[in-house]
């Protein structure tokens, strides 16, 4: 894992005294609302609905037992005894006081922690693939560059007005698990003819009220220059993109409408510019930044041999494990999706527990995934069945990874001011539904995501199944989505027809799924059914 | 009726104008008509709260209820955690919510 | 309007400041203004007659301003480079990164509150217009 040193430490704490001194100026009337604003959202700040919420940035997703802690300890002293991990490998806290939230990044900052741009417009925390290090399927660990993009892109000084906000994801394999085509800049980083490495530029998708995939404008950016190149995609977004309507402002829409050809000519004009520049860091930092990110010491040898004798325990593994490069070591998932709970949602004790699980059983390391769970990355096969005892006993057992109960939920109206519909009780009443039916197991991969309002925050635009939530004349309404994925198979989701309230969108959640189930063929999960067959039988069977 | 609204700025706690000060408790919210303007100016400048404006409501077994489904969330609390908000006792006030 | 804060040795300039059209326009004019949707670049072919730039901000959450500093900076212009309008204390620090080197904001700025925000930041992780080295460089020197 990536550790600071003195300097990285030093431009923290530095952040927290700026950002003290800035609560202290609001406090004292010397800063407006509207001038306090965004300076608070750069801290992760909001005002939602009944407090303050804390958003606090988990780089790439990564982080160590100690960090856990310490934000299980943040839920207790200044929240209420949880927190909620979210779609860009986040975490937030619902009950923070604008007084204390100071003292909060400096607890934060003794862990190498911050909330640093995770809000406002500039570019937020980059997120990457929640198995890196540890999948079968990739190619390198894509954490170090997301890390020197970190660095990069802390406190830019060209970068922090931009006209919105923007997102970077980095992956390093085919298999897409960051949803790296739905974010402003998606890199992956890929092998050219000569063994090269080098990073695949895709710009300009994103979800919100205009989706949109984004296309790649260059196929291979040498690695070093790989900060030379996001300075121009950066530059020629802040010169040229929309700033007459915040709903027209991110990148999307300036590659959409300049066309991606003409927006590719800018940028590679900028990057030639800007090559002269020397604003390349040393190749050096990134061979510095990979020591960190080394194998842990995998036993070698280790058996992959499983006590399948528990149906209970069998069915998690099969489920919740994927396969893992070393052998005898799988990637262990821990839902945070129990039936009828509060997606993403973990409690202080749940946090500290997992910490300690993690120390013990994954090399002190642990991920948060845009799904909204957690995952121990090394666990030898031999240790599945302490680690899954452990956590059934806490809650945290349930074995549903990405079936139809593992649903991406935005806080929606319970919490967020933006929205327009509550999306946490929908996705109780219909975890509820499937876990009561039993079907769950039978429908195989299901990803179904929830939003409360059309910015999308709850992925629906990518679900197999996409709920959204809108106001109808004061009214919670539920639009229904299919076809939708967030994955290297990326597309974006079609609405089905009129909306229905919060009891019909659980009918007719599972209308759909008994079409699915009349007409699949063998090995066919609900996004290929859908893709085959179309939308009409779908529609018949929802509103006949 | 019109009710006044903000956040606390230091503690961003929901609350309400009760025609002399701010309540965390919409029982107590007063009928702004006409002063909300006004009311909410000088009490931002004040720094006495954050973000400030009205709302409609209704009276209903004496209580002020907001018209708006987000405005009766905001007053309780989330719908989903029922041990969070204002009165964790009283259940019942899901329907009130909701 | 506020006092101006001026990081430069050399004699401020007394011209008014023209519209970018305008100075295209006229050989003589030594001092122009930048608004957000103007672009830099027209500028570059006459930097030698150039002796300071304002650059607006009209509203201080449009920060097409900070490219079209770096953009000078990158092209040599080493005159007055002057952030007019909506500037804000705790927006100085990035727009000094970008090149700037005069300030002339709307509303007055606390002395103190200026000095502490030009002292906060002990290092810098990038490159931009100002001459800091950057942290990673720092790490491999």
């Amino acid at each position: 894992m990536y550790q600071y040193d003195q300097y990285d430490q030093a431009m923290v704490d530095a952040r927290v005294e700026e950002f003290r001194d800035q609560a202290r100026r609001r406090l004292e009337g010397k800063l407006t609302e509207a001038q306090f604003t965004p300076l608070r959202l750069k801290n992760g700040l909001y005002l939602q609905l009944h407090a303050y919420m804390l958003r606090v940035a988990i780089p790439y997703g990564t982080l160590d037992s100690r960090q856990m802690h310490a934000l299980a300890d943040i839920a207790d002293k200044y929240d209420r005894g949880y927190g909620h991990f979210t779609t860009r490998q986040n975490i937030q806290y619902n009950w923070i006081k604008l007084e204390e939230a100071a003292d909060i990044l400096a607890d934060l900052a003794k862990v190498e922690m911050h909330a640093i741009q995770t809000s406002g417009n500039c570019i937020r925390n980059i997120s990457s693939d929640h198995f890196a290090g540890a999948a079968a399927d990739e190619l390198v660990d894509p954490r170090p560059y997301a890390e020197i993009l970190r660095q990069w892109s802390s406190f830019h000084p060209e970068f922090n007005y931009l006209p919105r906000k923007f997102k970077i994801a980095v992956i390093a394999s085919d298999t897409d698990r960051a949803a790296m085509r739905l974010h402003d800049i998606g890199i992956q980083i890929v092998q050219n003819d000569a063994g090269e490495l080098g990073a695949a530029f895709y710009v300009g998708g994103g979800m919100g009220r205009t989706p949109m995939i984004a296309p790649c404008i260059n196929p291979f950016v040498p690695l070093d220059q790989l900060v030379t190149y996001s300075e121009a995609c950066l530059r020629v977004y802040n010169r040229y993109g929309r700033r007459d309507n915040k709903f027209k402002a991110r990148i999307k829409i300036l590659v959409h409408e300049l066309g991606a050809e003409e927006y590719t000519r800018q940028v590679e004009e900028e990057f030639a510019h800007l090559l002269e520049q020397g604003v390349e860091p040393p190749f050096a930092e990134l061979e510095r930044i990979r020591t960190f990110f080394e194998d842990p010491l995998f036993e070698a040898g280790a058996s992959s041999d499983i006590d399948r004798s528990d149906p209970d325990f069998a069915l998690w593994v099969d489920r919740n494990t994927v396969a893992h490069k070393a052998d005898g070591y799988v990637s262990a998932v821990i839902s945070l999706k129990p039936v009828g709970g509060i997606p993403g949602d973990a409690t202080a004790e749940q946090m500290h527990l997992m910490a300690d699980l993690a120390k013990d059983y994954s090399f002190d390391e642990l991920r948060v995934m845009h799904t909204q769970n957690i995952v121990l990355p090394h666990v030898r096969a031999a240790d599945l069945h302490a680690l899954w005892t452990a956590l059934d006993v806490a809650g945290l057992g349930a074995p549903n990874l990405d079936t139809v109960e593992d649903i991406i939920a935005c806080p929606g109206l319970d919490y967020c001011s933006l929205a327009n519909a509550r999306s946490i009780p929908v996705a109780q009443r219909i975890s509820e539904r499937f876990a009561k039916t039993g079907k769950t197991e039978t429908l195989g991969q299901l990803k179904l995501k929830i939003s409360g309002c059309i910015n999308a925050c709850g992925h629906h635009h990518a679900g197999h199944i996409g709920i959204l939530g809108v106001d109808r004349k004061g009214v919670e309404n539920y639009q229904l989505l299919l076809g939708g994925s967030e994955a290297e198979d990326v597309s974006l989701a079609k609405i089905t027809g009129p909306g229905f309230d919060e009891h019909g969108i659980v009918d007719a959640v599972e209308t759909v799924t008994t079409v699915y189930e009349r007409e699949r063929e063998d090995g066919e999960r609900f996004l290929d059914t859908y893709r085959r067959i179309g939308m009409n039988p779908f529609k018949e069977a929802l509103y006949g | 009726m019109r009710l006044l609204t903000g956040n606390d700025l230091k503690t961003g706690a929901v609350t309400w104008w009760t025609g002399s000060d701010w309540s965390i408790h919409v029982e107590d919210a007063a009928d702004v008509t006409g002063s909300e303007d006004e009311t909410a100016r000088r009490e931002e400048a004040a720094r006495r709260v954050n973000a400030p404006y009205a709302i409609d409501a209704e009276m209903q077994d004496g209580v002020p209820r907001p018209t708006h489904i987000k405005e009766r969330i905001r007053t309780l609390g989330p719908t989903v955690r029922p041990d969070l908000t204002l009165k964790p006792a009283e259940p019942d006030l899901g329907n009130w919510v909701i | 309007m506020a006092e101006l804060l001026r990081y430069r040795d050399d004699e401020t300039v007394d011209h008014p400041a023209v519209t970018v059209d305008a100075f295209l326009d006229q050989s003589n004019a030594n001092a122009v203004r930048i608004e957000p949707g103007d672009d830099a670049r027209d500028l570059l072919p006459h930097l030698e007659r150039v002796a300071l730039v304002e650059v607006n901000f009209p509203a201080f959450g449009d920060g097409r301003g900070y490219s079209s500093a770096r953009i000078l900076r990158e092209a040599g212009y080493d005159g007055e480079l002057r952030a007019v309008g909506d500037v804000l204390v705790d927006q100085l620090a990035y727009m000094r990164r970008c090149g700037f080197d005069a300030f002339e904001p709307d509303q007055q700025l606390d002395k103190d509150d200026v000095q502490a925000a030009f002292d906060r930041w002990p290092d810098v992780y990038q490159s931009a217009a100002d001459d800091r080295t950057p942290i990673w460089t720092k790490r491999h020197a």
